[in-house]
This record gives structure tokens, sequence and C-alpha cells, in this order.
């Protein structure tokens, strides 16, 4: 799980052009969004993009959205979750 | 009734260069646009993270429009109301469009969907300043001084706007550039009169 944040916080940095912003600026549990990093609903489509893109994982409900981008760590565990889903 | 109207600062960024009424203030002969761009941005000492989101069109002329208004603009002697910006190009937004395109053979970028339409820019600067006024932005082969000077004139002479940001803001590829003007009602010590000639005079600098 800490090599998955550590890599997240990397492609999250890139994916959303957060040049100011280094991996350990972020907290495992930091919001992403309004307070925190301050991120915005287009970030939030890019975080979709990246989910699948970098990891071939579609948000099947939108309604889960706030709740899996809610930190790294959430965005992590779903991962890891449908990973496992994914490899049954 | 005619009033008379005054061009109370200029910008232009072009050729990995920044002039603020007709002055050198920056330069990095730096090759790339992006690149260039960024370090004026740093130049700047601002901090406004949303900038690194922009496109190339968007950050040009935000950047212009910040250098424009320091220590020219009187937030206070302008309402958000009638404060308005009218923009002119001749590629609209195809630098991002195309950019767009490409994105969509793999997966469509919804970073890049929303910058395709040139008057984002104007939303970028109106967002950073609270500005509410009148707003366009029109497409033109060529810049045209004359059509600026009667559309600014306009909106100014029928009292839809008290002071207007106006001027030229195109990137196409590695190629942009960024004429801006600082029109307003009040004359101040070096305001010069909204002619086509003072207009074109300025504009001139941007060609070399």
């Amino acid at each position: 799980m800490d090599k998955l944040i550590a890599d997240l916080k990397v492609q999250i940095i890139a994916q959303l052009n957060l040049q100011d912003t280094k991996p350990e600026d972020i907290a495992d549990d930091q919001p992403l969004f309004v307070e925190g990093l301050g991120l915005d609903s287009i970030d939030a489509l890019e975080l979709i993009v990246l989910l699948q893109q970098q990891y071939k994982i579609k948000l099947s409900n939108a309604e889960d959205g706030p709740k899996v981008f809610k930190s790294v760590k959430t965005i992590a565990e779903y991962i890891t979750a449908h990973r496992t889903q994914n490899q049954k | 009734m005619k009033t008379e109207i005054y061009i109370k600062a200029s910008c232009i960024i072009c050729n990995n260069a920044v002039y603020k009424n007709g002055q050198v203030v920056f330069e990095n002969p730096e090759p790339g646009i992006a690149r260039f761009l960024l370090s004026v941005y740093r130049h700047l000492q601002t901090d406004y993270p949303k900038f690194y989101k922009m496109d190339n069109l968007s950050k040009i002329g935000w950047l212009a429009n910040e250098i424009l208004l320091k220590d020219s603009f009187v937030k206070e002697n302008n309402t958000a109301e009638e404060t308005g910006v009218v923009l002119w190009n001749a590629n609209s937004s195809l630098d991002t469009d195309i950019k767009y395109f490409a994105s969509t053979k793999e997966m469509a970028s919804p970073a890049l969907f929303v910058y395709t339409l040139p008057n984002i820019v104007i939303g970028e600067i109106c967002i950073r300043h609270q500005f509410k006024g009148e707003n366009a932005f029109l497409i033109s082969a060529d810049f045209d001084a004359r059509l600026m000077k009667d559309y600014v004139s306009n909106l100014i002479n029928n009292n839809i706007l008290q002071s207007c940001i106006c001027g030229w803001v195109d990137m196409l590829g590695e190629t942009g550039k960024a004429v801006l003007f600082l029109i307003e009602k009040n004359k101040t010590n070096h305001s010069l009169p909204f002619t086509t000639e003072n207009i074109n005079k300025i504009y001139q600098i941007s060609n070399g």
C-alpha cells in the first residue's frame, strides 16, 4: 500500500500539473478537494482518467467519486480493492 | 455624447520579451513558448497555482493582463460591473483544439477540453480580478486598430463600461503574441488618447 500511495502522489502531480507541489507535501489522508490540495471538478475528471490509464479501473458509480477521491489513501484503497476483484 | 477616452497602459508579450508601456521589463531567450511563459510567471512572483493548468493561450493572456494592470489599474476607481474585456485573435483556440484532438486518440483529456474555446482566456482574467462587465472574443485574420477603437469606444460612450482591457491575444504552436491595452475615461499624466494612430504605434512594437 505504501508503494502505491507514493506512486499515486507522483502520478497526481503529473496528471494535474501541480508544479509547485512535491509528493512529500501531500499527506496520505489530506483532503484533495476544496480544502487541502484545492482540486476542482475538472481535476476530478482527470483523476478518473488517471485510474483508467494507469490502473485500468473504471469508476463504476459516479456517486462513489467523493468517497473514492477523498484522499490519496482512499484512492489507493479503491485501487487495491478493485485490483483484487479484477484478479478473481 | 462622445467621451474622451485614454490608453492608460499597455503590455506586450512576444518574441521572448515582455514590454510594459513600450519598455522591456523582462526577457528570456530560452527556446520554447511554454518554458518562456513559465519564466514570466516566476518573474511575477505571484502565487496562483491555477496558472499551471491553463493552456498557452490563456497563459499568455493572463500574464499580459497581470503586467498590464500592475501599478496601472486602481480597483477602487473601477466597479467590477463596469470593467470589461474585449479580445481578438486569428487562430481562435486552434492551438488547444489540436492538442485535445490528439488526446482523443487514447483518452480525451478533460483538462484540455475546457480550453477548446478562445474566450476562456477572458474567463481566467475575470476570475482573477472579479470583473463582471461586458466581454467579447472576436476572430479576425489581422489586428484591426480601427475596429478595436470603434468597438471599445462604443461600449464606453454608451456607459456600458467605465474601463476596458482590450487587445490581441493569439497562440499557435510555438508562436504566441499578446498586445493588451488598458482603456479608461480618466486622463492621467502618462495616458495617451485612444486613437487608431496610438493603438497602431504601440502594436508595432510587437512586430519588431
